[in-house]
């Protein structure tokens, strides 16, 4: 007798893609994240706090989130760049140029590390003529902002690239023929169709930004209160045993980094509203 | 505003699609640009536009020499047939846009801005959607507001690229209707492209026929239906039939038939090729004229008040259509595969050594 209270979806499998995603998830993603929390809570209330406002710590976030921030400002603006050069022109090299952006998805971080303190150390290849500018970048802030810029180069190239090879070219010549100049009809008619998939950009460098480590550490020397990010700090303390402390700023960088996703979030759903 | 376009050429890598066309424009009116996909009438467009620039040639906005002014500074007007309306913009900004990219120096007020904008879309008649954006509306309303869009800046010519192309047949006919009616009212030279010979027989003051990149005929719309200069825009303009004929002192005769063709007075027993359109062409159920050809009916079918008919003649391979009114095919009592007596009452005879052209 067929079920006349369910409706029947065209396309099959529902039911089946959708308990498997749950529970993927909650494998991968939710368990794991769920035994941080609980973790956590069998601390008391004091020790918590103590964990997480020690000033060597409140000093790793505003590192960690500002250069993260630095980091993901840069890239939405050069990763735009390239993204316009990669699909507006045509120059010889092309291919290579744009297999290259999604490098530093594939080269172990630690890698990268060593690579960019071995060029920007005061008698590195860059870093000694930046040196007569008295600009030092390995073992200061600068560097972990350059680290963090580095890892965070594909993300906004590749979610702007597909937006940007479909924005056809009427839009621009009717804003033209409209009396508008180049640069009006780049600011108010190319940008704002890019804008949600730039901010989408955005946030995912800036996330990966937060939780990147192994490039990381080697530029910014880990001196305490100036360069240690707070990845180091949690590996620092499940080093010494302190798991519980580890834990409490794990809770933290996951509330916050949850927060200012979800606020990046929003406004890319009030940019594409719009749309 | 006259348009003046003076020995135009553009040619894409080895493709020619735009070939020394020479064209004017006159003040006020509405030219159709028709022909086939690939014969150079949106190429030519866009270079009037400033957003193609021509080989060689001039373009002429009014005697002043505008081929070396950008899309910006030319003042046109540009109607894109998927309308091209800015996705993030209300339908006001989008009308506004014109207005509000000019400098300071000459940007009328917000005020200002406001009045003439509601104005446009009052005009357009869709001043309700104001707050709207485009994704909203349908296809239709997107068009309109593309147009109050382009006439927001004032422009000196207005051009549209198939600007009904992408609506439904319904939405078509009245959209093109409401055009003509619009541009009674405001009277700016406008200059349409299309591949539809009804809409351009209908919307326009003139209509230019283009085929590969050259100008076949340009004239008034019934001028162009009722005189087709050759071949390609008998073709071109509706369903036409072939017939031999011999032409033989200004008179042509396609069978037994004797048609008067008086441009060939003087010509003397040539082979040519006749013309006929499906409505020329009289269909009786009996031979009621001793010239009318025996044809069997092969196909019958009825298109709302109109009958088409295929039918094939004793001696001719290709089939001929003819076209009548549903109560006259009544009232003859025809068939699909009976017999009919079938006669040209008016046909055009184009002789080989004429300038051979189809599409």
């Amino acid at each position: 007798m067929p079920n006349l209270n369910q409706p029947r979806n065209v396309i099959p499998g529902f039911g089946l893609t959708m308990g498997f995603s749950l529970f993927y998830l909650g494998l991968v993603f939710l368990i794991p994240v769920a035994g941080l929390l609980i973790f956590t809570t069998t601390m008391s209330w004091a020790d918590f706090w103590s964990a997480i406002s020690h000033p060597q710590v409140v000093a790793s976030y505003k590192l960690s989130f500002g250069a993260s921030l630095i980091g993901a400002l840069i890239n939405l603006f050069f990763g735009m760049l390239v993204a316009w050069v990669l699909v507006r022109y045509r120059f010889p090299g092309k291919r290579i140029v744009d297999a290259l952006v999604d490098l530093p998805f594939a080269l172990p971080t630690a890698v990268a590390g060593i690579a960019l303190v071995t060029l920007y150390a005061s008698t590195g290849w860059v870093g000694q003529h930046l040196d007569v500018f008295g600009i030092r970048v390995a073992y200061t802030q600068l560097g972990v902002v350059v680290a963090l810029t580095y890892i965070g180069l594909p993300f906004v190239v590749r979610t702007v690239q597909p937006v940007l090879e479909d924005l056809e070219a009427e839009f621009e010549e009717v804003s033209a023929s409209l009396g508008a100049s180049r640069f009006t009809t780049v600011r108010r008619v190319i940008l704002p169709a890019l804008l949600p998939a730039a901010l989408t950009g955005f946030a995912l460098a800036f996330a990966r930004a937060l939780g990147e480590y192994g490039s990381v550490v080697f530029i910014s020397g880990n001196l305490p209160y100036r360069t240690e990010i707070t990845p180091l700090l949690i590996v620092t303390k499940i080093e010494q045993f302190d798991y519980q402390g580890a834990a409490a700023i794990g809770t933290v960088m996951l509330l916050a980094a949850f927060l200012l996703l979800l606020l990046i979030n929003g406004l890319q759903w009030w940019a594409s509203r719009r749309h | 505003m006259s348009i003046e376009i003076d020995h135009v050429n553009k040619h894409f890598r080895d493709f020619v699609a735009v070939d020394n066309v020479s064209l004017t424009f006159r003040d006020g009116e509405l030219t159709a640009l028709l022909g086939p996909s690939g014969s150079g009438k949106t190429t030519l467009l866009r270079i009037i536009a400033g957003l193609e620039h021509p080989d060689t040639g001039r373009i002429r906005f009014h005697g002043e020499d505008t081929t070396n002014l950008h899309v910006s500074e030319r003042g046109v007007g540009f109607v894109f047939q998927h309308y091209a309306l800015f996705k993030h913009m209300t339908v006001f900004q989008n009308v506004a846009y014109g207005l509000t990219v000019r400098p300071r120096k000459t940007r009328p007020s917000k005020v200002e801005i406001k009045q003439k904008v509601m104005r446009l879309l009052e005009l357009v008649q869709l001043d309700w959607t104001a707050h709207r954006y485009p994704h909203q509306l349908s296809g239709g309303q997107r068009q309109r507001i593309a147009l109050a869009r382009a006439l927001a800046v004032e422009p000196k010519v207005l051009l549209l690229d198939e600007p009904f192309g992408a609506l439904d047949a319904k939405v078509r006919a009245e959209l093109r209707r409401w055009l003509r009616r619009l541009h009674d009212d405001i009277h700016v030279t406008s200059v349409f492209v299309t591949h539809d010979q009804e809409e351009a027989l209908e919307v326009s003051d003139r209509v230019v026929v283009m085929n590969k990149g050259r100008v076949e005929q340009d004239g008034s719309p019934e001028d162009v239906y009722d005189h087709p200069a050759n071949p390609f825009v008998y073709q071109f303009l509706g369903n036409v039939n072939l017939f031999h004929a011999r032409v033989h002192d200004g008179i042509a005769r396609i069978g037994d038939v004797q048609l008067p063709a008086p441009e060939f007075q003087g010509y003397k027993n040539e082979q040519g090729q006749a013309y006929v359109r499906p409505h020329e062409i009289e269909v009786f159920a009996q031979r009621e004229h001793d010239d009318a050809l025996h044809a069997k009916i092969e196909l019958v079918s009825v298109v709302g008040p109109t009958v088409r008919l295929e039918l094939r003649t004793d001696n001719s391979e290709e089939l001929v259509h003819a076209e009548l009114a549903k109560h006259r095919f009544r009232a003859l009592g025809l068939a699909q595969g009976g017999d009919a007596w079938i006669r040209p009452t008016y046909s055009r005879v184009f002789l080989p050594d004429e300038r051979v052209s189809n599409g």
